[in-house]
């Protein structure tokens, strides 16, 4: 009966008790939706690269090697050369290499010279592949595959022709050498979208009458003649790795990262990402916290509307009073009503948070490429759920210990 | 009234209700004692105005045990209590639907149920006209002495007096204790 009677004084109270309702379900739904994708943002990024279990690089620092090789972000600081990558492709170990090369750029893109192998062998979000959404992949050597959002952004289509700068936010062009985009690939939120692919023969290609960095005066080479030569690379910038049995990737590693003729680095993608993402989840934590506080603003406008209606209320305390119950009993109906109108604020939140993950869902995969998967709420969230309760009720007691002392004052009599 | 309910402790001297003495029992005591022995009606605004008429009847026994286990259904009995006082079967309405005469009706019925020993009524008639008056004190006399209650009334209308077995005026009882002073 103190229950029914509870919901009936909260009822009666129905537009305050809905508006505190309703901002402890926004604060509650945006919680748990920062969390959501918070954790999908580091599902994400943890899954940018799978299936490959060595990075292999000129020797700097593994998180460096990351940026440049999986993020084209910044430079590496040194190549690794063609002789290198031979022996490394030779080892016994290794099932599968796929060379990169990067350096130059096509407008804000990087270009990215490497083999057909490639699409074949970069995986993403637990195993997926690259697939092609409009085209083909790279058949001739001035073929390019572009990323979805090169596409979108550039508005490029099958056919058209693309330059390639030389370095990266460079003036000089290799504007003797025009490439055709002959494939577009489907979004797949990784550093990929923002990718020009070509050929690693291309690449060479487009330098051959290049020298030491700047293109030699006068000097122009016809495009049927490049065909004829041999363009094996020199160099290449780093290298994708798989090994034959997962067991051998240390021994691999620590083969590569004492190769005696050249010092190269070799990284295991999943750690060297973990490693980055201490540096770019604190952005992260640091929303949670925002939206915590957010929680904690709400449960405090639910303290004040209680405040509030404690003047309203001291006729119905005194009517508890002198039906014999204790200032105690009135505390923990005070208590009682927050925890209820917490719970219930909760509850609608986790529903504004699915609703709005199913109608955001498709949405946000299609402009982030992050996946922000629907399922039942894990047990920290339901841990979260409980602490705003909780909380509610906590907070509930301070104006239900002002309750307390009115109701101890006032007796039977409303003295106002 | 307060220092009979127990909400207040008398500075000095005793305060003996059926035979009880209240400064000897603690706070939490008292209020059990109140919700145990003591059927209250006060002027106006008696009920809980969201809760339904049954609720409100069946509220003391929440906090009386021994009153709670003189009830054997809670529903017939406040039913019974309310045809005794005249009133139609509104148990499941809401107590701020009611007409104020209605809702001091209902008052007194939870005073009564579980029988207490002592009803205590402050000024129950005041917000009543008349003729209401009348007719309610006819209910509420009926009652108390159907079941044999002491009925502690405070009124300012001397006429009332008339139907009562002991009259104390105020001034008298300030007069006391100006020369206990």
């Amino acid at each position: 009966m103190i229950l029914r009677l509870a919901i009936g004084s909260l009822g009666a109270r129905a537009l305050t008790v809905a508006m505190t309702v309703l901002a402890i379900a926004l604060s509650v739904a945006l919680f748990l939706g920062v969390e959501k994708v918070r954790t999908g943002a580091k599902a994400s990024f943890a899954d940018t690269i799978s299936g490959t279990d060595l990075i292999v690089g000129a020797r700097s620092g593994s998180v460096q090697l990351l940026l440049y090789s999986v993020f084209r972000i910044g430079s590496a600081t040194n190549n690794v050369t063609w002789e290198s990558y031979q022996d490394i492709a030779a080892q016994p170990e290794v099932n599968w290499i796929v060379p990169i090369s990067l350096g130059d750029s096509h407008r804000q893109f990087r270009v990215m010279g490497t083999t057909v192998a490639f699409f074949e062998r970069y995986k993403y979000r637990q195993g997926r592949s690259l697939s092609v959404a409009d085209g083909a992949l790279m058949a001739d050597l001035f073929d390019t595959v572009i990323g979805a959002d090169v596409a979108t952004s550039l508005g490029y289509s099958i056919g058209d022709p693309i330059v390639v700068a030389h370095g990266i936010a460079s003036f000089s062009k290799h504007k003797d050498q025009p490439f055709r985009v002959s494939g577009i690939l489907e979004k797949t939120g990784t550093p990929v979208d923002r990718t020009v692919m070509v050929s690693l023969e291309a690449i060479e290609a487009i330098h051959v009458d290049w020298q030491n960095g700047a293109q030699m005066p006068g000097q122009s080479t016809p495009a049927y003649t490049i065909r004829q030569m041999e363009l094996t690379p020199k160099a290449i910038t780093a290298a994708l790795i798989g090994v034959e049995s997962p067991l051998q990737t240390f021994a691999l590693q620590r083969a590569i990262n004492e190769y005696p003729e050249e010092p190269l680095l070799a990284v295991l993608p999943g750690v060297a990402l973990q490693e980055l993402w201490a540096i770019v989840g604190v952005a992260e934590t640091a929303l949670l916290g925002v939206s915590a506080m957010v929680v904690v603003t709400a449960l405090i406008g639910m303290m004040a509307t209680i405040f509030s209606s404690l003047n309203e209320r001291r006729r119905e305390m005194a009517i508890f009073r002198a039906t014999g119950a204790r200032p105690i009993t009135i505390m923990g109906l005070l208590v009682l009503e927050a925890a209820l109108t917490a719970a219930v604020g909760a509850l609608l939140g986790v529903l504004f948070l699915y609703l709005g993950l199913t109608i955001a869902q498709p949405v946000i995969d299609r402009a982030f490429g992050l996946w922000l998967p629907i399922e039942a709420p894990n047990m920290r969230e339901l841990w979260v759920l409980l602490g705003v309760v909780a909380a509610g009720a906590i907070v509930s007691m301070v104006p239900a210990f002002r309750a307390y002392r009115l109701s101890l004052a006032d007796g039977m009599t409303v003295r106002t | 009234m307060s220092l009979i309910c127990g909400t207040v402790q008398a500075d000095s001297g005793n305060v003996r209700v059926a035979g009880t003495d209240l400064s000897s029992l603690s706070r939490g005591q008292r209020d059990r004692f109140r919700a145990e022995q003591i059927g209250m009606i006060f002027q106006q605004f008696n009920l809980l105005p969201f809760g339904s008429v049954l609720d409100n009847i069946l509220l003391p026994l929440r906090f009386a045990p021994t009153r709670r286990a003189r009830v054997s259904n809670g529903r017939t009995e406040a039913h019974e209590i309310c045809n005794a006082l005249g009133l139609p079967d509104l148990l499941a309405a809401k107590a701020a639907t009611l007409s104020v005469g209605q809702q001091q009706r209902v008052a007194v019925a939870r005073a009564m149920i579980g029988r207490p020993p002592i009803i205590i009524a402050d000024e129950p008639t005041s917000a009543l006209d008349a003729t209401s008056q009348s007719a309610f004190l006819d209910l509420l006399f009926t009652q108390v002495q159907a079941h044999g209650t002491t009925l502690l009334m405070v009124s300012h209308d001397p006429r009332l007096g008339e139907r009562f077995d002991r009259v104390i005026a105020m001034e008298e009882i300030a007069l006391i204790e100006r020369q206990a002073a």
